[in-house]
């Protein structure tokens, strides 16, 4: 019998690998697909509380995690661009100044 | 029930499969493949769980248009292989050791027998339909649902001002001539200029 635990315990794996890759990957956009993955693990938990409570408002706030999910994807996406015109790469460990 | 257990575990390990893929991927645009394989798998998830319409959400929104987004940008600046190494030898051991620490957590707290979780009931027919999906949103949930809107425009002015922004910046420099003061002026709205076409192939070509 499959219970909510199953669920969860998936959701938690998938934030943990996406935490992992924040911390150990170099290239920002890597870096932002792992925080899509943390995102998309912390919907896989509203979803299964949703079904487990009977309650379809677990799934409305999924619309909304995905909504902020896709201005923080643009805005990011932007900054990124504008980073890669200025320095000529996107290494993270190279944006260690404040200057333009 | 040992069937569902079954397709569960296969896609459970498909998706943790696809995710570690994206982890250890040096291309980027392989990252961002698995990651698209990971995100449909959740949808099946959704699937499962009475949520069908936030699974097609999950494949639209999500696969469909951000990781279209992601694939663009990687693609534009060429950025696939960047970051071999770490800055300090000792940033991925460290990096290792604290998501362990943190998956072991969330795995004590989610199966400690002191959380008393209900298990899955059966559900009305129509749970998770665009119906109810939809009722619940534009009744309950419709003030946040207006803020969404605010958000969204705001991103995305804010994302057509940090890039014409440096290209007026760089087209001040290369064009030069193309009437400075009124490029100055134009940067801060959103209407596109003329100036700032002509000078797109010149601008863009480095990148």
């Amino acid at each position: 019998m499959i219970t909510i635990n199953y669920f969860l315990a998936l959701s938690a794996i998938l934030f943990s690998i996406g935490a992992l890759g924040v911390l150990i990957r170099r290239n920002p956009i890597v870096i932002f697909m792992s925080v899509e993955l943390m995102l998309n693990s912390a919907n896989l938990a509203f979803v299964a509380f949703a079904r487990a409570f009977s309650q379809a408002g677990g799934q409305i706030f999924v619309f909304f995690i995905m909504t902020v999910a896709a201005a923080e994807v643009a805005i990011g996406l932007a900054l990124i661009v504008i980073i890669f015109r200025t320095k000529h790469s996107i290494d993270i460990d190279q944006m260690n100044t404040l200057k333009g | 029930m040992t069937i569902n257990l079954f397709i569960f575990l296969a896609l459970a390990t498909v998706a943790v499969g696809s995710a570690l893929a994206m982890l250890f991927t040096r291309n980027a645009v392989l990252c961002a493949l698995y990651l698209i394989l990971n995100f449909l798998t959740v949808a099946i998830f959704y699937l499962t769980l009475n949520a069908p319409f936030i699974a097609i959400s999950q494949v639209t929104v999500y696969a469909g248009a951000i990781m279209v987004l992601f694939l663009f940008v990687i693609m534009l600046l060429g950025a696939e292989q960047t970051g071999r190494t770490a800055a300090r030898w000792w940033f991925q051991p460290a990096a290792l050791i604290l998501g362990l620490v943190l998956l072991v957590e969330t795995m004590v707290i989610v199966f400690a027998p002191a959380m008393k979780l209900p298990g899955f009931p059966d559900v009305a027919a129509g749970f998770g339909a665009p119906l109810q999906v939809g009722s619940i949103l534009f009744e309950e949930y419709i003030l946040l649902f207006e803020a969404t809107s605010v958000l969204l425009l705001t991103s995305m002015i804010g994302a057509i001002v940090l890039t014409r922004s440096a290209k007026t910046a760089g087209s001040a420099k290369t064009a030069g001539s193309a009437r400075p003061a009124e490029s100055a002026k134009v940067a801060g709205s959103v209407v596109p200029a003329q100036p700032d076409k002509e000078s797109e192939g010149t601008n863009v070509s480095p990148v």
